[in-house]
């Protein structure tokens, strides 16, 4: 057995507020495995961002142990381990899709005709290709979202943080997204974290979902997925599929109610 | 159903305007008797300009390429490198800031007897005056936009451990440009009224500003007039160039897409 890709251990991280202290994190202890999908399910305010953001070193916890790779979070992020994807898709209206995904690659230093095959290879990944020279302000919401994606895949980083990025998208195209999520992680084998707050979207996409609670934020159920790897969009409407929601829905009751 | 106006229509009522006005003017001076030391009709104004074109171009020269934009382009290029120092380092924009401003409520065209004695009677002293009313504003400005990115933004910059000047130049440089043209806008009209006034303080024997104050001593109004009709129009021809820079390089910005 490998270490972990993510390996977190005992991560408490307080915000010091005007209004006092915020405990946004509480003895948070989770091991996410190479090539695993794991969503991160809760309300809003019980820690699922920030604990995301502590994994991409964009948060500092303050007690607890975190490693990405072996590394400190900083030093992963420093390395470049991962790539991450925000609510919105943050595109760059100055620079057309081709441009916005070359960004990252420009920055890392990457050579011209590596920057040029890479984008066409992305864009085709997320099923963008001929929408290079448009701007992003020209194309819809869910695209947007995909070419953010597809940014965030053109270093091809092993690790991908996706931060709700479908949340703001009506649920058709959702499901389309979530399809071609799914079909992206068969394809590179690519660890994935993903925040939601969708209990249908955790439980098709994951192997692992992690159920948390506010106040303070933490982890009340770690749920390992039975569902086999390959998920057409109907299987959640199988036994299967429904008994996973359920426990899903317990759990997030059980920290709602305490 | 609103029609839009072609493109000979938009052109046409304000010429329309104007020529009307014109016709108002003039007949107005010949119906009441008014003095042409008073107000000249425009037809004595149009004559004045014909009939002194060598001296007009003298004046336009001196006041509008020598001193105007000489003293824009300094003034501009140091606003936006001393607004990239100020940013960079946080303790000037504690300490430099609040002095900048104090300087910016200074009323400068106070400076040009001063400007005339350091740098001579020459263009060199307008020059002086210019750069330093458009100093500030293009200063403020550009700090304005270099602070305006969002959260998103920087910490997308972040995860791909992006340095500073990679930011700089990949993000915050493109998203301030916006600001540093409404900056520029100002300047224009700035330089014009700050060339044409610091003459009123000691200049060499042609400038429009000289032009006036001589003129006016003779009661030759007419040329007066034809001065300010000529700054007139070089003002509003160069806020035309950097508008048409600015819609050819922000035109990924909502104010540009319309």
């Amino acid at each position: 057995m490998t270490s972990p890709v993510i390996d977190v251990s005992g991560v408490d991280l307080t915000f010091q507020t005007n209004d006092g202290p915020i405990h946004a994190l509480k003895n948070v202890n989770l091991e996410i495995n190479k090539g695993d999908f794991v969503s991160f399910i809760g309300p809003s305010g019980c820690g699922k961002t920030t604990l995301l953001r502590c994994i991409a070193g964009l948060e500092t916890p303050t007690g607890g142990d975190l490693t990405v790779n072996g590394l400190s979070p900083e030093d992963a992020r420093k390395a470049r381990s991962y790539g991450y994807v925000f609510q919105a898709a943050g595109l760059y209206p100055w620079r057309t899709i081709g441009g916005n995904v070359k960004l990252p690659l420009e920055i890392m230093g990457f050579s011209k005709e590596d920057q040029t095959e890479r984008v066409r290879k992305v864009l085709e990944l997320v099923d963008l290709a001929g929408f290079e020279k448009k701007y992003p302000w020209q194309l819809s919401g869910g695209m947007q979202q995909r070419a953010s994606i597809a940014r965030a895949l053109a270093f091809d980083a092993d690790i991908l943080l996706m931060d709700e990025p479908f949340g703001a998208l009506d649920e058709i195209v959702r499901d389309h997204l979530n399809e071609q999520v799914l079909k992206l992680w068969a394809r590179t084998e690519k660890t994935i974290a993903f925040v939601t707050h969708s209990i249908p979207e955790a439980v098709y996409l994951s192997t692992k979902i992690v159920v948390m609670s506010p106040r303070p934020g933490r982890i009340t159920d770690i749920i390992d997925s039975p569902l086999p790897k390959d998920r057409p969009l109907n299987i959640r409407d199988s036994a299967e599929f429904i008994q996973i929601a359920h426990r899903v829905r317990d759990g997030l009751r059980a920290g709602h109610d305490e | 159903m609103t029609r839009v106006d072609t493109k000979f229509e938009r052109i046409a009522y304000p010429v329309g305007f104007g020529l009307l006005v014109l016709l108002l003017w003039e007949v107005a001076v010949m119906v009441f008797g008014i003095s042409p030391a008073l107000l000249p009709p425009p037809s004595a104004i149009g004559a004045a300009i014909f009939g002194s074109l060598p001296i007009l171009w003298g004046d336009w020269v001196q006041t509008v390429v020598k001193g105007a934009l000489n003293g824009l382009w300094m003034g501009s290029f140091a606003g936006i490198a001393v607004a990239l120092v100020i940013d960079r380092f946080a303790f000037l924009k504690r300490g430099l800031l609040p002095v900048a401003n104090f300087f910016a409520a200074l009323p400068i065209v106070g400076l040009a007897p001063i400007m005339v004695m350091w740098f001579g009677f020459d263009w060199h002293s307008k020059a002086a005056v210019v750069a330093i009313m458009v100093f500030f504003p293009m200063l403020v400005n550009t700090l304005g936009g270099l602070a305006d990115t969002d959260t998103m933004q920087r910490d997308l910059m972040r995860t791909y451990a992006a340095g500073h000047v990679a930011t700089l130049l990949k993000l915050r440089l493109p998203a301030a440009l916006p600001f540093v043209f409404n900056g520029l806008k100002i300047a224009v009209t700035l330089a014009l009224i700050g060339a044409i006034v610091a003459e009123y303080f000691g200049s060499p024997i042609r400038g429009m500003g000289f032009r006036i104050t001589t003129e006016m001593g003779r009661l030759a109004t007419d040329m007066v007039w034809a001065e300010i009709t000529i700054s007139a129009l070089t003002g509003t021809a160069l806020y035309g160039v950097v508008a048409l820079i600015e819609k050819r390089v922000t035109f990924w910005h909502p104010s540009q897409r319309g």
